[in-house]
């Protein structure tokens, strides 16, 4: 049985269609993503990987084309309403504030409120239940940091980025996109964001994973979605298919027609 | 034969004419800034003497006290645009270069108020008798009593600051540097000395300060009358303003008022409305005859006080109010 | 406070208490009158103008902006609240809430101007500053408004403590300090601020709208220099169209001295107040020693450098 073949649709989109001025980024591109997996988004530069995220995200809105999330079509103006319809995206640069605590950092923008007429009024923040969760949520994903209340900057680039990553994963209702997870970062730490993808999955929510780094993308992906020249090229399996397959794929010197069955997903 | 006749008279007319009109001298003012009371009076009255002389007046400022850089753009606009004589109340010494420049030019420049080198003359108070004439009245008003004396001053380095605060303590007896000095000297009997910038809050500030310093000040010297007036407030909140003799120098009509009001003991007057209309005139005679003006005249300084003393030549505040500049 | 690391003391929050502590005790030394309940709340009605304008700047500066119009806003509204009481007649606290006005809608012009124009703060500030001057100069005709009604005044007014003489005016400057640092500490709007300063990017895909938090911002700051404006008044007991032209870089000078960064998100509020403080300690400390006051602008100077390299080198340790 092939990955997920019985799983729900979580998202999907049909014929997206993106044009920036002459520029055609996205060329009616389809898109499925289950529950339950981590699905892989690899291309090319100029594949047209972003622009497909970016729509997914809300950070754009497509010339042409349906998005659909749960089944229900869906129209978003803005990341904050991909947020709001629970679809929470882990940018590259990671979008946290240095200064801040991880605390602080988790909720922000959705900061706890003392309950009664101080949170609603005074806009009074409940620091010690936002602290506690915080750590609620980096244990139950397993994060070994020690402090909440210690400055985002004290922490290295792995570190970081799994507070990023257990932002989206806390707030996430139905989707979480991240954007190059490991790009900065060496083996070690890597590994170690791999890890807590995995256990994102391992929660129920399914992930979108846009990477270049292709071992990474072999070790932790259940599928992997190909984008060449503004389309879907091909969606196949990391188990059956050979990494050189995909390269060639996502290049061009192979067609998805020269691929073996078992190879697609 | 009559035709061209009467063209030849008219175009000679003509030339004759324009040539008359293209003489209207054109002369600049600089001022330190355009809307201390002070200036504006000196813009009037340079104004007034332009139009009975039939000469054209350009005016400019610099944006605040000390501003040289406005000064030396206004020095070389009003040089571009035709002018022949320039007065200024200089900001300080960076305009010398720019004064030596358009004076290659055959422009003729005249210091107002504040002296700088190298200006072809100095129509100004003198700022050092300005001072001897308080701090002579100082003096007489103790009547011998010890002094402890406060000195509320401009800012370091500048001419007018040092040499009204030097004057007044020669006026007052101390040994003092004389008037060509920038440096402010210092004697026992002033317990303290602070800068003000001429401002009504720092001037309280400076006072309380001093005051601090030593409860028992009893003359104050301040640099002019809003340093005054907050110096004032200062002894006033601290009870003292009864019995602490408060001089100053300017004589704008606000100062005439306070000391009428009891807040400065005395204060000595300055005219400058005389200091414009005199550089004015200079310029009209550069323009009509080539001969430039030089040397210094002293424009003219009277001791303001309310209460005559004897042995000291003072006159009364409905004098000061008469003479004053500001809004009356 | 957003940032207390538990693993480095942080210098950045410290230093200005310590710098204080350190002043105070060397004037102490020098001079029997200095600690003085007298003299030491002379030093606090001195710096309270600064004081309050420089709880607006901080608000500023902590989104990575500045705000070099402010002394001169202060005089605008200075101008506007006497002479609408004293020329027009006006209801005092009407002419008062109107000079409020007045600084209020100069600080919302600024937040306008950087964040529907996007310019930077520095030139919008640096344009409104000679709009501010200009208008008070020509409005109030170069004249100080005297005569003022004594309910104009009132925050000059003092009360005693034992038998120290405490101004009204101090102690409104030091409940603003607290009201402000509180919000800044305690409410979801005072650490939105924070992040806009700190990482406005993440602030805003965080939900946050950056445009909105700079327009309160600067607006705020506008009416906290009417507020100044108002103590100015009764300071000196006249409407100054020359106040506040020092002002300006003194209350960035105090928010510097008091730990707060210039590229924003991070600083604490009451370090501003001891930077203002500092600045009034020395000036009061080197008369009372009857050191000559260009001393003063001299050490001025240094203590910002040294304050700025003390915040670079608490953040390099901090990493």
């Amino acid at each position: 049985m092939k990955p997920g073949e019985n799983q729900p649709l979580v998202m999907q989109a049909k014929g997206i269609v993106q044009r920036y001025g002459q520029v055609m980024a996205l060329d009616g591109t389809d898109f499925e993503l289950r529950a339950g997996e981590i699905l892989a988004v690899i291309g090319d530069n100029g594949a047209g990987k972003s622009s497909l995220i970016k729509t997914l995200s809300g950070a754009a809105i497509p010339t042409e084309g349906e998005i659909f999330l749960d089944g229900k079509p869906v129209k978003f103006r803005s990341p904050i309403d991909a947020r709001r319809a629970g679809i929470e995206t882990v940018y590259q640069d990671l979008a946290v504030a240095p200064a801040m605590s991880i605390a602080e950092n988790l909720f922000l923008g959705r900061e706890l409120l003392k309950p009664g007429p101080l949170g609603k009024l005074l806009k009074l923040l409940d620091k010690k239940e936002m602290l506690a969760q915080a750590i609620a949520r980096m244990n139950d994903l397993k994060v070994g940091i020690r402090s909440m209340t210690q400055a985002v900057e004290t922490l290295s680039g792995g570190q970081r980025q799994c507070v990023a990553v257990a932002r989206a994963a806390a707030f996430a209702q139905h989707v979480v996109i991240m954007d190059e997870p490991t790009a900065a970062l060496g083996v070690k730490e890597g590994n170690m964001v791999l890890e807590l993808i995995r256990r994102v999955r391992d929660k129920g929510l399914p992930v979108i994973l846009i990477s270049h780094n292709m071992p990474h993308v072999f070790e932790v992906a259940d599928r992997i979605h190909i984008q060449r020249l503004g389309k879907r090229a091909a969606v196949v399996d990391p188990k059956t298919i050979s990494m050189s397959d995909t390269v060639a794929v996502m290049t061009g010197a192979k067609t998805v027609d020269e691929l073996p069955a078992e190879a697609l997903a | 034969m009559k035709f061209s006749t009467t063209l030849i008279l008219s175009s000679l007319a003509l030339a004759i004419g324009s040539a008359f009109a293209a003489d209207a001298p054109i002369i600049g003012l600089i001022t330190k800034t355009e809307t201390n009371p002070f200036f504006v009076k000196m813009k009037e009255g340079a104004k007034a003497e332009a139009e009975k002389a039939g000469a054209k007046l350009m005016s400019a400022a610099g944006k605040i006290d000390g501003d040289t850089a406005g000064q030396i753009t206004a020095l070389e606009n009003m040089t571009s645009a035709g002018a022949k004589t320039i007065m200024i109340t200089s900001a300080g010494d960076a305009i010398i270069p720019t004064v030596k420049k358009i004076q290659a030019k055959g422009v003729q420049v005249i210091a107002l108020d504040s002296p700088f080198d190298g200006a072809d003359a100095l129509y100004a108070t003198d700022n050092y008798k300005a001072g001897v004439l308080i701090g002579q009245y100082a003096k007489a008003a103790m009547a011998g009593k010890p002094a402890k004396i406060a000195m509320l001053d401009l800012f370091p380095g500048h001419p007018v600051g040092a040499q009204r605060h030097n004057g007044f303590m020669s006026g007052f007896g101390l040994k003092a540097n004389d008037a060509k000095s920038n440096e402010l000297s210092t004697a026992p009997e002033i317990v303290c000395a602070n800068d003000t910038n001429g401002d009504r809050a720092k001037g309280q500030t400076a006072m309380e300060n001093c005051l601090q310093k030593d409860p028992d000040i009893n003359v104050v010297y301040t640099i002019n009358e809003p340093a005054a007036a907050g110096a004032y407030n200062a002894l006033k909140k601290a009870g003292k303003e009864k019995g602490v003799l408060i001089l100053s120098i300017d004589g704008g009509c606000q100062g005439i008022k306070d000391t009428e009001a009891g807040i400065i003991t005395a204060t000595s007057q300055q005219y400058p409305l005389k200091m414009a209309s005199m550089g004015v005139a200079a310029g009209v005679e550069y323009a009509k005859t080539g001969k430039k003006a030089t040397g210094y005249v002293d424009t003219g300084v009277t001791l303001i006080a309310k209460t005559a003393i004897a042995g000291v030549d003072s006159k009364d505040t409905k004098v000061g109010m008469d003479l004053c500049w500001g809004k009356k | 406070m957003s940032t207390i690391s538990k693993r480095n003391i942080p210098w950045g929050v410290l230093g200005p208490w310590i710098a204080l502590a350190i002043t105070c005790l060397f004037f102490a030394t020098q001079s029997s009158r200095f600690l003085s309940g007298g003299n030491l709340s002379l030093v606090l009605q001195q710096v309270m103008v600064v004081g309050v304008i420089a709880i607006g700047q901080s608000l500023i500066i902590l989104t990575a902006g500045i705000d070099l119009s402010c002394g001169m806003v202060m005089a605008l509204g200075g101008v506007v609240m006497t002479k609408f009481a004293v020329d027009y007649g006006m209801n005092p606290y009407l002419a008062i809430l109107c000079g409020l006005g007045v600084t209020t809608v100069a600080g919302l012009l600024n937040g306008l101007l950087v964040t529907r124009m996007k310019l930077p703060p520095f030139i919008v500030t640096l344009g409104t500053l000679n709009i501010a001057f200009a208008i008070t100069q020509i409005y109030s005709g170069a004249q100080t408004i005297t005569d003022l009604p004594p309910a104009m005044t009132f925050l000059g007014n003092t009360f005693n403590i034992g038998s120290t003489e405490v101004s009204l005016g101090t102690v409104t400057m030091l409940i603003l300090y607290a009201l402000a640092w509180f919000v800044l500490r305690e409410t979801a709007p005072g650490r939105h601020l924070y992040a806009v300063g700190n990482n406005p990017e993440a602030a805003r895909l965080s939900g946050i709208s950056v445009d909105r938090v700079l327009l309160y911002v600067y607006a705020l700051a506008g009416l906290f220099y009417g507020i100044a404006a108002l103590l100015s008044v009764a300071r000196t007991g006249v409407g100054d169209p020359n106040a506040g032209t020092t002002e300006n870089l003194d209350a960035i000078t105090a928010v510097v001295l008091g730990g707060t960064s210039l590229f924003g998100g991070r600083g604490i509020i009451l370090g501003s107040l001891v930077g203002a403080v500092i600045v009034g300690v020395f000036r009061n400390g080197l008369t009372l020693m009857g050191v000559a006051s260009v001393y003063q602008t001299l050490i001025t100077g240094i203590l910002v450098i040294l304050a700025v390299a003390a915040d670079q080198m608490s953040r390099k340790g901090a990493r």
